[in-house]
């Protein structure tokens, strides 16, 4: 089918690959590789942006970083986003763990930052009380704040294997970030090289009130769960207002409405393709995260039925533009905050 | 015989293919170091790649696989190592967080064992635990842990424990970690039942339900790296593998070892360790001892030995000679000239040049040494680096290296060996192309994988689910 042509601002979409925690499952498939690859493999099939997968300390489920970090080299295309709490983590580590996963994507990298709030949760640990939400967000506005200044402690020509010297690197490129956060601090330069991407990209489900200012301060990406376009869209200006506030550039904060979704069959599929199309005229977003009751079939009827009535409609490219999640987004790669300060030192 | 010329030894006539080793002949393990954060790696060679890309991780991965290797294995860092205040910069820097590229390499493999070097003083036993038993899930059945151990405020600079830990009290720490992370793989039931851990200790408080059902392997092989006197009790406590140095347990630093030293050197300790199992009521098979070893391969013995001072002289380059210097004298000598003499200046004890890496104990009497070979001998400051570091393990043709790795693990110097290339990543190709096919002939090393798990390939059984678990 000749396609058509497109001068609409297609739509971003991301799929959830799991589905609501208390849902029965099949006991071993959530430990089982072979199903995400295959979800995964689906998801770009149908040129999604990215997958999403959650975590938590407090109910059954393997490390989700782990897990996409598994399904990377069988996949080109999809970005993948797992979550990872910054309550009972070591920040450097999460930076690390978030950097490599873009290396080992080539590029495909983000995370979606949360918090573990439950005295369940801290007793896993040991080492401190359970917290209020406030508190909890405050730290992980901080944790991605370092995660991002350790990804630009090392500039992107670090690494000059310099044979007359005798210098494997030039160490003026690489960077201590001496961050002081509230409940930690970290020296560094980080271990990891700076990243495909420069940052994979960071997301925050911004629903709640106290991540809110934390997705307006870090993220590339926010999930609002709504029920209405109107609270999308009300929710997607208070968090590109918030952004300008803090002096950022709102178009560089993609706001997603964050839905849940069940599908039964191919009319069911193209229903959702009309309600999405519709939402967009009304302005709810950037796009759609979509959570499905069950991710294997509802991500089939997705792929098949939903995505091409979207492609005709030209809410949704056809291919991939480019070969890292920032490309897709239609986010830049970030200048090097430390670089220009070596610059004008020099 | 000194070890350099190991080469020289005549390789015996090939002999015909058997299926199984000749009598008094043992099996070996081999395994996989990924070119290591120092300057035994060399950058500056032609056939240097990226020690950063991941298809450099997934070449040396899939060698090894080919290769029929045990393992893979992966060090760790979590500081970038200081030298007078400023970043180390002579050697390859930067690497990747291990797990993470564990996980992805287990995509890419099918057999392979993925050892992960983890620290314990840095990380919380429910949490890494946790990503531990994600990767034996995720790999059927093939993640190991190298318990590793760091106890300076430097490194604590990125945590945020911080602060110093004393330097007993890392290995009682190491110990309530690996038991805690052991309580937790084991904590649900045969059924698939999570069942609530409790753990109180001096170190950890860890209460509540483990995320993640007992893996493939019942727990990961654990690995504990080093030849100190805690750490061969720790090993011989608990651990699965030791990956110990070579050769280094008979000789003092800066004094070249001999052949037979070194093969004595290895079978002390192997004996020393292994006669520490019964006491814990295991048997000597159940602690596999894999020296970390290097090798340079030549057509000829005479053609190996030229490789090989090639590579000590790309290893050891002028700036990295003066580097060495300092850290046993422990103040500038930048002034001094890598191909003059050695200072005749004495060492600083306390000195705090270098941070990150392991402390001299002794630098006076280091610096004695190095003087007076340099003196007997002649030799510049580069030379004398160059001969009193990074000496190869193996030198010689194919049949040579295998003759001698098959007698060291026959003499019950060892189980296996550690393989450490100085290339990233072509380093292990020409030992698979053209040493394993040897050791297969030999019958000491297998031809293909007769289990899928990490613990079938070493002989290793199963932990037991300790009873009241199932």
């Amino acid at each position: 089918m000749p396609q058509p042509p497109c001068s609409l601002r297609p739509l971003h979409l991301a799929f959830a690959l799991d589905g609501p925690p208390r849902r029965a499952r099949r006991a071993t498939e959530v430990y089982d590789p072979e199903h995400y690859v295959r979800l995964a493999r689906l998801a770009e099939r149908g040129t999604l942006d990215f997958v999403t997968l959650g975590d938590s300390f407090a109910r059954p489920g393997p490390d989700a970083l782990a897990v996409l970090a598994r399904v990377a080299p069988r996949t080109g295309r999809v970005g993948l986003v797992p979550a990872v709490t910054t309550t009972h983590t070591e920040p450097f580590h999460v930076s690390t763990a978030v950097n490599t996963l873009d290396w080992v994507s080539r590029g495909r990298a983000g995370w979606t930052v949360e918090v573990s709030g439950t005295p369940a949760e801290a007793r896993l640990f040991g080492r401190r009380e359970a917290a209020p939400a406030d508190a909890l967000w405050r730290e992980a506005g901080e944790v991605a704040d370092v995660a991002a200044r350790l990804w630009d402690s090392w500039e992107d020509d670090a690494e000059i294997r310099d044979t007359a010297t005798g210098r494997f690197v030039d160490r003026d490129k690489l960077h201590h970030v001496d961050f002081r956060g509230t409940s930690f601090s970290v020296r560094g330069p980080s271990i990891t090289p700076r990243p495909p991407q420069g940052r994979p990209v960071v997301a925050v489900d911004a629903t709640a009130r106290p991540a809110r200012q934390v997705a307006a301060a870090h993220a590339d990406v926010a999930f609002v769960r709504v029920e209405d376009p109107a609270t999308a869209a009300a929710a997607r200006a208070d968090l590109r207002e918030r952004a300008r506030a803090l002096g950022r550039d709102p178009d560089r904060l993609l706001v997603l409405a964050s839905l849940p979704v069940e599908l039964y069959c191919s009319g069911d599929a193209v229903g959702l393709a009309d309600l999405l199309g519709d939402w967009h005229a009304d302005g709810a977003g950037d796009g759609f995260h979509l959570r499905p009751a069950d991710p294997a079939r509802d991500l089939a009827l997705l792929v098949d039925g939903t995505v091409p009535v979207l492609q005709h409609r030209c809410l949704l490219r056809r291919f991939y533009p480019g070969a890292t999640l920032r490309e897709h987004l239609g986010l830049p790669r970030p200048a090097n905050r430390y670089a220009p300060a070596r610059k004008v030192s020099s | 015989m000194t070890r350099s010329s190991t080469s020289t030894r005549t390789a015996p006539a090939p002999a015909a293919p058997v299926p199984t080793a000749a009598p008094g002949l043992r099996r070996l393990h081999l395994a996989a170091h990924f070119p290591g954060v120092n300057n035994t790696t060399v950058w500056t060679d032609p056939g240097a790649g990226s020690q950063i890309d991941f298809a450099s991780f997934e070449h040396l991965a899939r060698t090894a696989e080919r290769g029929r290797f045990d393992f893979f294995f992966l060090a760790e860092g979590l500081r970038l190592r200081e030298h007078k205040g400023r970043i180390h910069d002579l050697d390859v820097l930067g690497r990747p967080e291990s797990i993470t590229v564990l996980n992805a390499l287990a995509a890419v493999t099918d057999r392979l064992g993925l050892a992960a070097t983890v620290n314990t003083t840095f990380n919380e036993p429910y949490e890494l635990a946790r990503r531990l038993a994600t990767l034996d899930h995720l790999s059927a059945g093939r993640a190991a842990w190298n318990v590793v151990t760091t106890s300076d405020a430097f490194t604590g600079e990125n945590f945020r424990r911080g602060g110093y830990l004393d330097h007993a009290d890392r290995y009682t720490r190491a110990a309530e970690f690996v038991a805690t992370a052991r309580a937790l793989w084991d904590s649900w039931t045969a059924g698939g039942v999570p069942r609530p851990v409790s753990h109180q200790g001096p170190h950890f408080r860890v209460r509540g339900a483990f995320t993640l059902p007992r893996s493939p392997q019942g727990h990961p092989v654990v690995i504990q790296a080093g030849d100190s006197a805690e750490g061969r009790a720790f090993a011989a406590a608990t651990a699965d593998i030791v990956f110990t140095g070579w050769g280094s347990g008979g000789r003092t630093p800066g004094k070249r070892s001999t052949w037979h030293s070194t093969l004595a050197a290895g079978q002390e300790f192997y004996a020393d360790v292994k006669g520490r199992l019964a006491a814990h009521g295991r048997t000597a098979d159940s602690l596999k001892i894999m020296p970390g070893v290097t090798f340079v391969l030549g057509d000829t013995a005479a053609d190996a030995q030229e490789r090989a001072a090639v590579i000590r002289r790309q290893q050891v380059s002028p700036q990295n000679a003066l580097l060495a210097l300092e850290q046993v004298w422990g103040v500038d000598l930048s002034g001094y000239d890598p191909d003059g003499p050695l200072p005749d200046i004495d060492p600083d004890p306390g000195s705090q040049l270098a941070q990150g890496r392991v402390r001299i104990a002794d630098p006076k009497a280091v610096a004695d040494r190095w003087r007076a070979l340099s003196e007997a001998k002649g030799l510049s400051i580069r030379e004398t680096v160059i001969e009193t570091t990074g000496r190869q393990s193996f030198v010689g043709t194919p049949a040579a290296v295998a003759e001698e790795m098959t007698a060291c693990v026959a003499a019950r110097a060892a189980d296996g060996f550690i393989l450490v290339p100085h290339l990233t990543p072509g380093g292990l190709d020409d030992f698979v192309d053209r040493v394993v096919p040897l050791l297969q002939e030999r019958g000491v090393l297998r031809t293909e994988y007769a289990g899928t798990t990490l613990r079938s390939h070493l002989g290793l059984p199963d932990p037991v689910r300790p009873v009241g678990k199932d």
